[in-house]
């Protein structure tokens, strides 16, 4: 299976995770990655704060922008963001499950579109947000990376994502991007989901 | 077959038959969201589907094609109206800082605000002219799809326990007086003084279906066109392009981009950061 997308969803304690996370991705990193942060009214320099840690360009995307391998993508305040065949999609709809933007919401549309090719990442956080997208990503054959909740700042939504499907890998934080680099430089056509 | 594969199987064939149901509501009804962003028209009509209880989309197509009220309710649901007072405060203070002083050149000014909704954004607008001397010689033109927003915009009345987030845009968006001198308030809602609405004229327009009605100065069609897929974005664009004067004004929502339009390389920027463009040719 070869993968084609990286969506990452985390709540509470995701900036700190972040930090450990982005600086440690490949600089050619080969796929985008989508990245849903909970935020509050008052994050508009979310993204500057986030490149100072990250060799790859981090930007939020504007609505229908193209998706470019290599590049972080960071769900703006207040917009759910979606995934579609020719790129981003963003919407104002009322909050799910109190968040917006909402892990869910990006996790769904990514299923959605790229099926089996999806690989679905969630992060410390302190809700439930992310369960039933990492859940939707499993049942189309993508693959799921949870963070160990043991060492998460936050348990609720590692938890919560463990208990909602069967996922493909649970790890220490510092684990992750050393994961997402060897799984973007395997040849496609290999498999790592069953 | 692999329970992966029998999924994505689901999808497509789901895919297909909302295509269906968007084509069949169109030739009946006459709405047309045939070119709408698919994936969130996708959620929506699946949440529908799970408050009336119905499995599959062909079932529910039955039900709409059939069944005027819950046709209706599909309406209600396909729609997003959410809307604040001067949101995202700084693309107010853009507008009072580099379009009122070319407002301030014409004897009179049409705006159009295309994909109005409750008429927070409209309201907004009038406060900003009224402080800035312009308002008796504008035309507000507030014009949504949805007649029941409509009439909540006539209406003028908003929730009160929205107000303290609005002073606190209104302020940030260069407010000069009380932002409580523009509203009564009763009970839990206010009414904002009808001194706002003079000049403002509030009408039922379709941008898909329905065509240029006037010239204006200014159009502001901010997070309307999030919700179209690009075809119909482009079309859109086209008819603001062919309704705004020369040099006239035009204002994006703060997440939507010119770039990658038809219309482009016609506009010039006003401000690099805030949505403001300026038709230059
Ligand atoms: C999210 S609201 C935006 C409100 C306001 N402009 C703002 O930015 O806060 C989108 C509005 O666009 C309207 N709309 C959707 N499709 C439309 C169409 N085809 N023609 C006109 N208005 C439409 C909806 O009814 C809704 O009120």
């Amino acid at each position: 299976m070869a993968f084609e997308i990286v969506v990452v969803g985390t709540s509470y304690g995701g900036l700190a995770a972040l930090q450990v996370v982005l600086p440690a991705l490949a600089p050619d990193f080969g796929l985008p990655i989508v990245v849903v942060q909970h935020r509050g009214k008052d994050t508009d320099n979310l993204c500057e704060f986030l490149q100072r840690h990250c060799a790859l360009p981090l930007a939020e995307p504007n609505d229908k922008e193209a998706i470019a391998p290599g590049r972080v993508y960071l769900a703006p305040r207040d917009y759910h963001l979606l995934v579609e065949r020719d790129g981003f999609a963003l919407s104002t709809e009322a909050p799910v499950g109190y968040a917006r933007p909402s892990v869910n919401v990006l996790f769904e549309s990514a299923a959605d579109v790229y099926q089996g090719h999806v690989v679905g990442v969630i992060l410390t956080g302190a809700n439930a947000d992310g369960a039933r997208g990492l859940a939707k990503i499993k049942a189309y054959g993508g693959l799921c990376v949870v963070e160990d909740p043991a060492g998460a700042e936050s348990r609720g939504m590692p938890q919560a994502a463990i208990a909602a499907t069967k996922v493909d890998a649970i790890l220490p934080l510092r684990e992750i991007a050393p994961f997402l680099n060897q799984l973007c430089q395997h040849e496609p056509g290999s498999s790592y989901a069953s | 077959m692999t329970s992966a594969a029998l999924q994505s199987d689901q999808t497509q064939l789901e895919d297909i038959e909302i295509a269906l149901l968007l084509e069949g509501l169109y030739r009946v009804y006459g709405f047309d969201f045939r070119d709408y962003s698919p994936a969130s028209i996708k959620r929506r009509i699946l949440e529908r589907m799970r408050a009336e209880k119905i499995a599959t989309v062909s079932a529910y197509q039955d039900c709409v094609l059939h069944d005027d009220a819950c046709m209706e309710r599909l309406l209600v649901g396909l729609s997003v109206h959410v809307t604040s007072m001067f949101r995202d405060p700084s693309f107010y203070l853009t507008f009072r800082q580099k379009v009122v002083p070319i407002l301030r050149t014409y004897p009179t000014v049409r705006i159009w605000h295309a994909g109005c909704s409750t008429g927070e954004e409209v309201y907004s607008m009038a406060i900003l002219l009224q402080e800035e001397g312009l308002y008796r010689k504008c035309v507000i033109y507030a014009t949504d799809i949805s007649r029941e927003v409509l009439r909540k915009a006539r209406e003028g009345i908003f929730p009160l326990a929205a107000m303290q987030e609005y002073t606190g845009n209104y302020m940030k968006a260069g407010g000069k007086h009380e932002f409580s001198d523009y509203y009564t308030a009763h009970y839990d809602n206010v009414i904002f003084h009808p001194a706002l609405k003079t000049n403002v004229v509030f009408s039922e327009h379709n941008l898909v279906t329905d065509g240029s009605f006037n010239e204006f100065h200014v159009i502001l069609c901010r997070n309307v066109m999030i919700y179209f897929n690009k075809a119909l974005q482009e079309r859109v664009h086209n008819l603001i392009y062919d309704s705004l004067s020369m040099f006239g004004v035009f204002g994006l929502g703060n997440k939507e981009s010119l770039k990658f339009t038809p219309r482009a390389d016609f506009y010039d920027k006003l401000d690099s950061r805030d949505k403001l463009y300026r038709k230059v040719r």
